[in-house]
């Protein structure tokens, strides 16, 4: 960990005046990583790849696109036509979108599942948390931009959400929108801003990597580092591993964006937008899925149940507080579970409840896209219910009684009693 | 300013707690800087409101003669659309004839028309603002013979009033007026 010593002059006088090359040597390649890390840990890394990629393909439609209502369809359906390669860096783009969220939702389970969160690390959760809220805001501006039938419907779905809140609804929707419908400054600001925010998550992801160079990273056995015995420099060691994993990714990205690149959109959004007819069904990207069956899952007598606060929360206020809250409430999580042991490796109770809440999580997404009528209404609600049982009640209630297997003395002791097991085979 | 800083400490230590002309520059100057900045604030948030070029498309004129009973039209009025529809005496009938407590947002028929037989309002759901089908002929019309919004299944009746479903409104009246006997103009 000591300082480098810099033998390329200009990199020294550089240094010495602005310790850039110090602070990348110091966190890009010494960096003390915990020498058990598996793969789980390849998709911070790789979000940062993907983080550049959409920032890479993204400035370059934007030399392409128009933003006006008359114009951004057959902008971009120029883009796919007459640009050079301009379909490639637009089936880039649309499905990067889908990776990054793929890969955020891996990258958040995997720290639920390992107790990332938890001491020291909650500011860094939190950080996170901040990055998935940012995320979510980016991309559905970004779907906006094309000014097909569901970038239309979907803005003015999530745009009137916010007519909820009491008193100035109504203003606060008319203030976005800068007009009385979602209309041709709506998409004006909606631009900018998905121009904007890529930014702001850039500068949240530096310093969610501070909080995590400060903490160090969690390990799957989610014990502390106790010393150098514990850790191996980050490069070579993980910058192989990391690359090894980008690999993998761009196969399967490559591979949706070469081979299907509209699996995962919506046929509709290739109908120019039109504020006189609704599409029949109007579903969000799959990534917003779950989120969207919670939105839809409160009954419309959920009042008449419980009795709570009847005059200002009617089922869609209710909704759209759940919604909302679905997504806050992970920041409480670092206090909500009050297990020392972080992994879930040691935790028998908590591990079973994790797969049954990834579980939920996938029934919500599955439930907001169906109709929400019938059956699939009751699953959305008894899906919703359980994410929230799981996350106020049954997690520090389980983190409170649950009886936990022994902790390894140390990372470096259980790396090298494992290797041992795998060098004399058991007779 | 020699021997300032000596000074400085023999003002703002009273000893006895009580406020200094220091803690007063600081307190007014914060406060100054607040309001500055909230009014410095405002015309970037207000630059975000509709605009005046949005705004003068605030009224349009629609001419009724051409609707027959039973028909409905659909026109915009800045930027929404706006369901104009010639109920039949049924309609009517039915629409005055429901009782307050069976409604969800209780609003007489008689005072959502200026004239019974034409409904003027706006075709947005009060849930999240999709259009309801009902309009045209053939169109589902939901339980309660009105209108049906297939976003999220809000049902409202022959006055375009919310009877089932996640909405909590009745679809909005617009302000219009009636120039004569067939031609309105809404806004």
């Amino acid at each position: 960990m000591t300082a480098p010593t810099w033998k390329n002059p200009l990199v020294k006088w550089v240094d010495t005046r602005l310790p850039i090359f110090t602070f990348m040597h110091h966190d890009l390649i010494d960096y003390p990583t915990p020498k058990n890390l598996n793969y789980m840990w390849n998709f911070g890394s790789l979000l940062g790849i993907i983080l550049v990629i959409m920032i890479a393909t993204g400035i370059f439609l934007s030399f392409n696109y128009t933003a006006h209502v008359d114009l951004a369809f057959d902008s971009v359906e120029r883009i796919m036509r007459d640009v050079n390669h301009g379909w490639l860096i637009r089936y880039l783009h649309m499905n990067g979108a889908s990776m990054f969220f793929l890969v955020v939702y891996i990258h958040i389970f995997r720290g639920l599942y390992y107790g990332s969160y938890k001491a020291p690390r909650e500011l860094l959760w939190i950080i996170g948390v901040a990055i998935l809220l940012v995320m979510m805001a980016t991309a559905f501006v970004g779907y906006v931009l094309p000014w097909g039938q569901m970038s239309f419907w979907g803005a003015t779905v999530i745009t009137n959400l916010f007519s909820v809140i009491p008193f100035v609804g109504d203003k606060i929707v008319i203030w976005l929108w800068g007009g009385f419908a979602v209309d041709n400054p709506t998409l004006n600001r909606f631009f900018s801003l998905h121009y904007l925010l890529p930014f702001i998550i850039f500068g949240l992801v530096f310093i969610h990597i501070w909080a995590l160079h400060t903490a160090k990273s969690n390990n799957p056995l989610g014990i502390d580092i106790k010393g150098d015995q514990d850790t191996i420099p980050f490069h070579p060691y993980y910058t192989i591993k990391d690359c090894f994993g980008f690999g993998v990714f761009l196969i399967i990205y490559l591979g949706i964006t070469l081979f299907t690149p509209n699996l995962l959109g919506h046929p509709d959004n290739y109908i120019r937008a039109n504020p006189l007819v609704t599409p029949a069904e109007i579903v969000p990207e799959w990534y917003f899925l779950p989120f969207y069956a919670i939105l839809r899952a409160v009954p419309d007598n959920f009042i008449d149940i419980f009795g709570v606060l009847p005059v200002i929360i009617d089922a869609k206020t209710s909704g759209v507080i759940l919604m909302f809250a679905s997504i806050l409430i992970l920041c409480l999580l670092p206090w909500l579970d009050r297990s020392k042991v972080r992994s879930a490796r040691f935790r028998p109770i908590y591990r079973q409840l994790f797969w049954i809440f990834l579980a939920d999580c996938l029934v919500l997404g599955w439930v907001g896209a169906k109709p929400a009528e019938g059956t699939m209404l009751i699953i959305g609600r008894v899906a919703t219910f359980w994410y929230f049982f799981h996350l106020l009640i049954l997690v520090p209630f389980v983190s409170k009684w649950e009886k936990t297997r022994d902790l390894p003395e140390s990372i470096n002791s259980a790396v090298l009693s494992k290797r041992a097991e795998m060098q004399v085979p058991a007779e | 300013m020699t021997g300032s800083t000596n000074d400085q400490k023999v003002e703002t230590e009273n000893g006895d707690g009580t406020e200094t002309r220091r803690d007063f520059l600081l307190i007014s100057t914060v406060s100054v800087g607040a309001v500055g900045a909230a009014m410095a604030a405002w015309p970037f948030i207000d630059l975000m409101n509709p605009s005046a070029d949005v705004l003068a498309l605030a009224s349009t004129e629609i001419d009724l003669s051409s609707i027959e009973e039973g028909q409905s039209i659909t026109t915009i009025w800045r930027g929404k659309p706006v369901f104009i529809r010639k109920r039949t005496s049924a309609e009517i009938d039915a629409a005055s004839d429901v009782k307050m407590v069976d409604l969800k947002d209780p609003e007489e028929d008689a005072t959502r028309v200026q004239k019974p037989e034409w409904l003027v309002m706006i075709g947005i759901c009060t849930h999240l603002g999709c259009i309801p089908l009902g309009q045209k002929a053939g169109q589902v019309k939901g339980e309660y013979n009105g209108w049906f919004c297939p976003c999220h299944g809000s049902h409202y009746d022959t006055a375009g009033r919310i009877r089932k479903g996640p909405a909590p409104k009745n679809l909005e009246i617009p302000p219009y007026k009636f120039i004569d006997n067939s031609l309105i103009r809404i806004g």
